[in-house]
């Protein structure tokens, strides 16, 4: 099997993630209030809830991706051995990935990798490991638009492996992946794990990882 | 800088693929100023006294058409997101989406004006001022217009709105563009003038457009 550069003995990162009270609106309405959660090296938490429960606004908002209205969002992480220098630029700790790929239709699958591979500065090699984590090497050339919807998933979350972020964030990741994949994903989460990486993963399918911590969202309550 | 120069290369390439916006603004550019010439008849000397405007005017339409595509297109295949998350200062990030927008509507649309200004029988002395307000004059246009497709990035077809937006906007660039070109082909001495006003309303959209980009972009988010 070929898994990530057998990165899951080394501690590659220490990361914690803390959300205190976090409560957020869209379009005027509150659609989570008074979230609090603790992430610490290793943790997983799957994000449970029906539909328009919030699963994607909170991760948006974890992400930065999204003003909060209440609450803190504290992130720490540190790369390598070095713990005691953290690096304070959320961009360089974080990784959102949405229910989109975030990968471009007209251009093929390693164009979309290499484009990635340069906004998240990913490091000499993480192109080679980030194309066969999700057995994309065959479909190098091919345009992403071409790609069937499980293999563009594919694609969309192979950045997770390119970015080698510590902290993750994944909505839906699994909703249409077939067995083997999901099952590839999931140890890749494994693999972040052990590697001291933390993750927040929104589901609604069966997905779960062994240890991982539930949170349930509650449907939304009428405005 | 990796990462700008990265958004600068696949947004020129995404440009020249199918569906990119290149081929149809050099495509309408040419329209426009065909159809000018149509509607003004067969005189030639009036027709060389208009080649310059009937052009700046062209252009100005022309790099319109694209413009809702800057951030709309990467909103809903959700490259913003990892744009933004990705990008230290998201003003330049603003600029380099700007700047590849320049590289792949402007410079194609300035590569087409000498073909179209033959049609259009300009006059040999005015290619150079008409060529050169149009280089220092369409990155402000640019600019201008990536401000405007960052405003309205959350609203579905804008193309219409963002048009009303710009023109106004685009008045300065338009008028100290085509009077360069004018003063120029002339041999007038408002020649310089005209170029260095243009020139500093392009240098002032340079710093304000991306910082108001970058704002327009933050509160659209949610």
């Amino acid at each position: 099997m070929d898994r990530a550069d057998s990165t899951a003995a080394a501690r590659l990162f220490s990361a914690r993630f803390c959300a205190e009270g976090v409560s957020v609106s869209r379009g005027g309405a509150r659609i989570v209030s008074n979230i609090s959660i603790t992430l610490e090296p290793g943790d997983v938490v799957i994000l449970r809830g029906p539909n328009g429960s919030g699963k994607t606004t909170l991760l948006r908002a974890f992400a930065g991706l999204l003003r909060i209205d209440d609450g803190a969002i504290r992130v720490e992480s540190a790369h390598g051995s070095s713990v005691s220098a953290p690096v304070d630029e959320p961009s360089a700790s974080l990784i959102y990935c949405g229910p989109q790929n975030a990968a471009k239709a007209a251009l093929t699958v390693d164009e979309n990798l290499r484009f990635w591979a340069a906004l998240y500065d990913a490091p000499e090699g993480a192109l080679e490991t980030a194309r066969t984590a999700f057995r994309l090497e065959g479909y190098a050339d091919r345009l992403a638009g071409a790609l069937s919807t499980g293999l563009f998933r594919r694609l969309g979350l192979s950045r997770l492996v390119l970015a080698r972020r510590p902290i993750w964030f994944v909505d839906e990741p699994t909703a249409s992946l077939d067995a083997s994949s999901s099952e590839t994903f999931a140890r890749y989460v494994e693999d972040h794990r052990a590697a001291g990486g933390v993750a927040v993963i929104a589901t609604h399918d069966a997905f779960d990882i062994a240890g991982a911590r539930k949170l349930r969202l509650a449907e939304e309550q009428a405005a | 800088m990796r990462g700008l120069r990265a958004i600068i290369a696949r947004d020129v390439t995404l440009a020249f693929r199918a569906g990119g916006g290149s081929l149809p603004a050099v495509a309408f550019f040419a329209v426009i100023t065909v159809l000018f010439a149509l509607a003004a008849g067969p005189d030639l000397t009036l027709m060389s006294k208009i080649a310059a405007p009937i052009i700046w005017t062209g252009a100005l339409f022309a790099t319109q058409i694209s413009l809702d595509q800057i951030y709309r297109a990467d909103r809903e295949d959700g490259s913003l997101d990892v744009i933004v998350t990705t990008s230290g200062e998201l003003a330049l990030t603003a600029a380099a989406k700007a700047a590849a927008h320049w590289l792949s509507t402007g410079l194609p649309l300035i590569l087409a004006t000498p073909v179209l200004a033959i049609l259009l029988n300009l006059e040999s002395e005015a290619y150079l001022p008409l060529l050169l307000s149009l280089l220092i004059g369409t990155p402000g246009l640019s600019l201008i217009g990536s401000f405007a497709a960052a405003l309205t990035v959350a609203l579905p077809r804008a193309n219409l709105l963002i048009s009303i937006i710009v023109s106004p906007l685009y008045i300065p660039i338009l008028i100290f563009g085509a009077g360069a070109a004018a003063a120029g082909a002339a041999g007038a001495p408002q020649y310089a003038a005209n170029l260095s006003l243009l020139g500093a309303a392009t240098l002032f959209t340079a710093v304000i457009a991306p910082i108001a980009s970058a704002a327009a972009l933050r509160s659209n988010m949610d």
